[in-house]
C-alpha cells in the first residue's frame, strides 16, 4: 500500500486543502512558578500551592524565575529558533474568577523566541514546520463549574505556572501532520527536559488554528480557532469536523466567519464560542512591575553548553554508526527514555540483536502491560546480558524467548534463569553427535527414504535432535553434523 | 517633659538613648494628642494599644543601636500592615487585613520604630487633596475647612499637627511634595528604584515611590537611611550606592550649580509664588551656590502624559479589586453582576474616572495614539532632564502652584485639581528624586513650599541644598491647636 501524506476534502466538484496552524500550551518543568516561589506539583490538593503573589494580593510584585526563562531558551534553541536577547512582558487585560490579577502576565510583541522549525518524518518523506514564535506566560487558575449547582469553585494552584506557547505558522495540512507535529514538539521537549509533555496533566494543550482554501488555491481562507484542545486524537477529529464545516459552507455559497469555537469531545462537533466582533480587547501593555528581560551572550552559550543530543542529530548519528535503516532510528530515538534504554543495551551488546528485541519482544511487552519504557519490567542491564548470551552462543534464539519471558517477572537475570533451568545450549559437537547417532539409528527407514531423494525429511531429524536436546542442542551445529552424516 | 510630641524625630531619638525619655512615654503622648486630635480625621486605623505594648517591650531591652530605637511611627494606609487593616482609603478593601507587611515598613520596625497606625489617604492615592478617601476628608492643621493636600493628606496632617514624629508617604504624581507644601512639613520622593514597592497597594507602579515625610530635612534624611534598600522582591528595584543620607548631610553646598528651568513660570502663577521662587534663589546664592537658567522644553506635556500613562496603569492593578478574594463584594446574579456591583459600589468616583480613562487609552485602536505617544513623550521628558544635568547639580522650581484650598473647592473640577501636580508630575515621570521644603507663607498665612530635583541616585545632594537652604529660611509653621 502506498502511503501518502496528502489529505484533501473532496466534494463533487471540488477538492479542498486543509491549512491548519497550531499554539501549543507547553508547560515549562520548573519546580516553581513563572513569577512566584510556589510549587507547581501536579495533583496537589486545591489552593495549597498558591502565594500572595498568585492569589493578587495588593502590593504584591512578581519576580520572574530565572530558571523558566532558561527552560525557554533551552526549547528555542531545540526548535532551531532565534533567541530574542530583549523581550517584554506584557498585561493581557480581562476579567475572570479564575484570573486573580484581572490580567496574565505573558509577551506580546517582543517573545523571548522568534523564528524556527521542526522537522517531521512522513511517510513519505521529511517536513519542515516552521515555528513563528515560543513566549512565556502564565497560566490562570482552575474554575471548577460541576461541584454546586449554583455556585462556582476556584483553585489557584495553577495560576502562575510558567506556560511556553509555541505558535507554528500554518504549515500543517493534515491531521497526520499535526500527530507528528505534536509528537515531535513534545518529543524535543522531552529530550531537553523542558516540557513533560504530559497531556492527561494539562501540561500540553493546544489552539487550533483551521482554514480550507480549494486545492491549488494561493491565498489562505478565513480561519477558525478551536480553543483549548488537550489531545492528539480530539485535535484531528477537530480538525476534520471544522474543515468539513467550513467546506460545507463553501460549497453552498456562504462565507466563514472567523471566529473562535469550541471542540465538544462527546458530540464530536465545534461550536461557536465567540464571533471576532465579540473578541475581547485585551488593552496589552508593558507590564510596569517587570523590566524588560535581557538576556547575554555568555547565558546563552552557557545554555547551549547545556544541550543534549536532540532526536534529529540522535538519529542520524544510529544511522550513521550503527547502521540501522531510517524506520528503525525514528522508533529508537522519537521517545528520550527508548533511546536511553537503547544505549544502555548496545553499551556492551550487540546493535542488531538489541533493536530487535527492543523494537519487538520488549515493545510487544510494555504494549501489552501498558507500560512506558521508564518502567520496563525488564531491565536494560538484564535485556544486555540475555543479547549476549544468544551472541556467544550460550542460548539460542528460541530459548531465549522463553527466557526472556521468565525475566518480565520481577527483572530476573537470564544467566540466573540459564543456569537453574539449564538451559544453556549443547554445542559440544561430540555430544551432539551422539544424540544425531541415536536419532539416526532409531529412523532407519527415514533415513533410507531421504538419501533415496525426499530431502524434506532434513527438517524432521532436526527436530528430532532438537528433541532429544530438550531444545537446547545449538541449530547450527545439528545442521551441520546432521548434513555430513546423512551426506556421507 | 511637656512637650515630647513637638519634638523632632533626631531629637527623641536623642531623648531616647539619654534614657531621658522611654519609648513608652513617647507613644503615649502620641496616643494621647492623636486621641484628642478626631476632628482632623488622621487616622483610618489606630494601632495605639499595640503600640504602647510594643513600647513596654523595647523599654524592658531597649536596643540604642538601633537606627529609630522605640520610636512610634504613623504610616499612610496604603502600606501593609501584618495583621492590621489596610484600606488605601477605599471601600474596596475596608475590612482587608494584610497577612504580610511591605518591604518599607518592615524596615522601619528592623530599626526600632512601632506601628502607631494608618492614615487617611485619597482612595488609592488617587487625588490631590484627600477628598476622595471613602474615610472622609482630613483637615489640616494650619487652618480649618482647609485641605492638608493628597494623595498623602492624612500623614503631611497627622505630622504638622504632631500626632506623629515622622511618617512615610508614597508619591506617584506629586503625593508627598504637594501636602508637604500644603502642610509647612517636609516631604522626599527618592529615585524610582530606591525605595521597595513590595507590600504597597499599587496605584500607577512605573511612578509609584514611597518616601519619608518630616518636620526638618535632618529627619527625612535619617527616614531615608532607613527606608530606602535594595529589595529583591521588587523587580524595579534598584543597586546602588546608597549615602548615608543622615551623617553624610552638610550645609555646605558652595559651588554646587543650581538650575532654575525657565518652563516651570506657568500662565496664571500667583505672584507669591513667583516671589517665594525669587526668595529661593536667593538663598540659594546666599549659600554659596550658582544659579543657571535652564529650559526644560518639553515640561508641558507632562500633565496630559501623567494623566495617559498613571490611569493606564492604575485601570490595570485595580482589576484584582474584583470581590472574589479578598475584600468588599456586593452579591449578584451571577459572575458578571457580582463584579459590576462589587466595583460599582467598592469604588468612589475619582478611581472610576480613572480606571475608565486608563481603559480607554489602552483600547485597541486608542493604544498608539495614546498610551505609546505619551510613553514616547515621557522619553522626551526624561531627555530634557538629562541634558541639564550635564551643566547642573539640581534644579530648584515651586512645589505647588498654590498654597491649601478649601475643603470642596476644586472637587466639582478634577483638571484644576489636576493641575496642583503641575511642578511635581515631571520629577515621576523621569523617575528622579525631589524634596519639598516649607518657604514661606502666602498672604493668607498659609506654607508654601520649594522643591529641589536632583538627578537619579543623587539624594543626598538635594538634602544637603534643603538642608542649608532650610538653615536660613528658618520656617516655622504656625499651628494653633484650633480643633482641639
Amino acid at each position: 500500500m502506498a502511503e501518502t501524506n496528502q489529505f484533501f476534502i473532496e466534494r463533487e466538484q471540488n477538492k479542498y486543502e486543509v491549512v491548519i496552524g497550531l499554539e501549543v500550551h507547553a508547560q515549562v518543568t520548573s519546580a516553581s512558578k513563572l513569577f512566584s516561589s510556589s510549587s507547581t506539583k501536579f495533583g496537589a490538593e486545591p489552593n495549597t500551592q498558591v502565594s500572595f503573589v498568585d492569589a493578587a494580593f495588593p502590593g504584591m510584585l512578581p519576580v520572574i524565575n530565572e530558571f523558566c526563562v532558561k527552560q525557554a531558551i533551552k526549547t528555542g534553541i531545540g526548535l532551531k529558533a532565534k533567541i530574542n536577547k530583549k523581550s517584554i512582558f506584557d498585561r493581557k487585560n480581562y476579567f475572570y474568577a479564575d484570573l486573580p490579577q484581572g490580567y496574565q502576565i505573558s509577551q506580546y510583541k517582543y517573545p523571548i523566541i522568534g523564528e524556527g522549525k521542526v522537522i517531521l518524518d512522513m511517510a513519505d518523506g521529511q517536513k519542515e514546520i516552521g515555528i513563528e514564535r515560543l513566549h512565556l506566560e502564565q497560566d490562570a487558575g482552575k474554575s471548577i463549574h460541576d461541584i454546586d449547582p449554583t455556585n462556582t469553585f476556584v483553585d489557584l494552584n495553577r495560576s502562575g505556572v510558567a506556560l511556553m506557547e509555541i505558535v507554528s505558522k500554518p504549515d500543517l495540512r493534515s491531521p497526520d501532520e499535526v500527530n507528528a507535529y505534536i509528537k515531535k514538539l513534545r518529543s524535543i521537549m522531552r529530550y531537553l527536559g523542558t516540557c513533560d509533555g504530559n497531556m492527561q496533566e494539562g501540561s500540553l494543550r493546544a489552539d487550533v488554528n483551521v482554514s480550507v482554501r480549494r486545492q491549488g488555491d494561493d491565498n489562505f481562507g478565513t480561519r477558525c480557532e478551536i480553543k483549548n484542545v488537550n489531545s492528539i486524537k480530539f485535535m484531528q477529529m477537530a480538525i476534520i469536523y471544522e474543515a468539513n464545516r467550513q467546506v460545507d459552507l463553501i460549497e453552498e455559497g456562504k462565507s466563514i466567519d472567523q471566529e473562535t469555537r469550541l471542540f465538544d469531545t462527546k458530540k464530536n462537533e465545534t461550536r461557536s464560542m465567540r464571533s471576532k466582533e465579540d473578541a475581547h480587547d485585551y488593552r496589552y501593555f508593558p507590564d510596569p512591575d517587570l523590566l524588560p528581560l535581557e538576556i547575554s551572550d555568555e547565558f546563552i552559550s552557557q545554555i547551549k553548553d547545556e544541550i543534549p543530543e536532540l532526536p534529529d542529530e540522535k538519529k542520524k548519528r544510529f544511522i550513521d554508526k550503527f547502521n540501522l535503516s531510517s524506520y528503525e532510528a525514528n522508533i529508537l530515538v522519537s521517545d528520550i527514555d527508548t533511546s536511553k534504554y537503547f544505549e544502555e543495551v548496545i553499551k556492551n551488546s550487540d546493535v542488531k540483536l538489541a533493536t530487535n528485541w527492543i523494537t519487538g519482544e520488549l515493545f510487544a511487552v510494555l504494549n501489552e502491560k501498558n507500560l512506558e519504557i521508564s518502567e520496563s519490567p525488564v531491565s536494560s542491564n538484564n535485556l544486555s546480558k540475555l543479547i549476549n548470551l544468544i551472541k556467544d552462543g550460550t542460548i539460542s534464539g528460541k530459548i531465549a524467548k522463553t527466557i526472556f519471558e521468565e525475566m518480565i517477572d520481577g527483572d530476573k537475570d537470564p544467566q540466573t534463569i540459564v543456569d537453574q533451568k539449564g538451559l544453556k545450549q549443547e554445542s559440544d559437537p561430540k555430544a551432539l553427535e551422539e544424540l544425531i547417532n541415536k536419532v539416526i539409528k532409531n529412523n532407519t527407514s527415514k533415513v533410507e527414504e531421504y538419501k533415496s531423494g525426499k530431502e524434506k525429511l532434513f527438517g524432521f531429524f532436526v527436530g528430532q535432535v532438537m528433541k532429544e536436546s530438550k531444545g537446547k542442542g545449538n541449530p547450527q551445529l545439528i545442521n551441520k553434523i546432521l548434513k555430513d552424516k546423512l551426506n556421507g | 517633659m511637656s512637650d515630647i510630641t513637638k519634638l523632632s524625630l533626631n531629637e527623641l531619638i536623642q531623648n531616647i538613648r539619654n534614657k531621658k525619655l522611654s519609648s513608652t512615654e513617647i507613644t503615649n503622648s502620641f496616643i494621647e494628642r492623636s486621641e484628642k486630635s478626631k476632628k482632623l480625621n488622621t487616622y483610618v486605623t489606630d494601632n495605639f494599644s499595640s503600640a504602647l505594648e510594643a513600647a513596654k517591650i523595647f523599654d524592658e531591652k531597649p536596643n540604642m543601636d538601633l537606627k529609630l530605637p522605640g520610636i512610634p511611627i504613623a504610616v499612610k494606609d496604603l502600606f501593609c500592615t501584618n495583621g492590621v487593616r489596610t484600606t488605601a482609603g477605599s471601600n474596596i478593601l475596608n475590612n482587608f487585613i494584610p497577612p504580610y507587611e511591605s518591604t518599607v515598613t518592615q524596615s522601619m520596625w528592623d530599626e526600632g520604630a512601632i506601628l502607631l497606625g494608618k492614615l487617611n489617604c485619597d482612595e488609592f492615592a488617587m487625588g490631590s487633596s484627600n477628598e476622595t478617601s471613602f474615610f472622609g476628608n482630613v483637615q489640616n492643621p494650619i487652618g480649618e475647612n482647609l485641605v492638608p493636600g493628597g494623595s498623602s493628606g492624612g500623614s503631611s496632617a497627622a505630622l504638622a499637627a504632631n500626632l506623629t514624629p515622622v511618617t512615610i508617604g508614597t508619591d506617584t504624581g506629586g503625593s508627598i511634595r504637594q501636602p508637604a507644601s500644603f502642610t509647612g512639613t517636609v516631604g522626599l520622593k527618592p529615585t524610582y528604584g530606591s525605595c521597595s514597592r513590595y507590600g504597597i497597594v499599587a496605584f500607577a507602579s512605573s511612578l509609584d515611590q514611597a518616601g519619608p515625610m518630616s518636620q526638618n530635612v535632618k529627619d527625612a534624611a535619617l527616614l531615608l537611611e532607613v527606608i530606602s534598600k535594595f529589595d529583591n522582591k521588587d523587580s524595579t528595584s534598584i543597586v546602588f550606592k546608597r549615602n548615608k543620607y543622615s551623617s553624610e548631610l552638610t550645609n555646605n553646598i558652595k559651588g554646587l550649580k543650581i538650575g532654575i528651568p525657565n518652563e516651570y513660570r506657568v500662565e496664571g502663577m500667583p505672584k507669591e509664588i513667583e516671589d517665594l521662587w525669587k526668595k529661593g534663589i536667593e538663598i540659594i546664592k546666599d549659600c554659596g551656590a550658582e544659579i543657571v537658567d535652564i529650559s526644560l522644553p518639553t515640561t508641558k506635556y507632562a500633565l496630559p502624559t501623567y494623566y495617559i500613562v498613571a490611569p493606564a496603569e492604575a485601570s490595570s492593578n485595580l482589576a484584582r479589586y474584583d470581590g472574589v478574594k479578598y475584600g468588599f463584594r456586593s452579591e449578584g446574579e451571577n459572575l458578571i453582576d457580582m463584579y459590576e456591583k462589587t466595583r460599582s459600589e467598592g469604588f468612589g468616583e475619582e478611581v472610576k474616572r480613572r480606571i475608565l480613562i486608563g481603559t480607554y487609552v489602552l483600547s485597541s485602536g486608542y493604544y498608539d495614539a495614546y498610551y505609546l505617544k505619551a510613553q514616547k513623550v515621557r522619553q522626551l521628558i526624561k531627555k530634557d532632564f538629562d541634558n541639564v544635568y550635564n551643566n547642573v547639580d539640581a534644579i530648584l522650581t515651586p512645589s505647588t502652584p498654590s498654597s491649601a484650598f478649601k475643603i470642596g473647592e476644586k472637587t466639582d473640577d478634577p483638571v484644576s485639581m489636576y493641575l496642583n501636580d503641575i511642578f511635581t508630575v515631571p520629577v515621576n515621570l523621569a523617575g528622579l528624586p525631589g524634596i519639598s521644603i516649607p518657604a514661606g507663607i502666602d498672604n493668607k498665612g498659609f506654607p508654601l513650599g520649594l522643591q529641589i530635583i536632583g538627578k537619579p541616585f543623587d539624594e543626598q545632594t538635594i538634602l544637603n541644598i534643603a538642608y542649608s537652604m532650610e538653615e536660613k529660611i528658618n520656617f516655622k509653621n504656625n499651628i494653633t491647636d484650633w480643633w482641639m
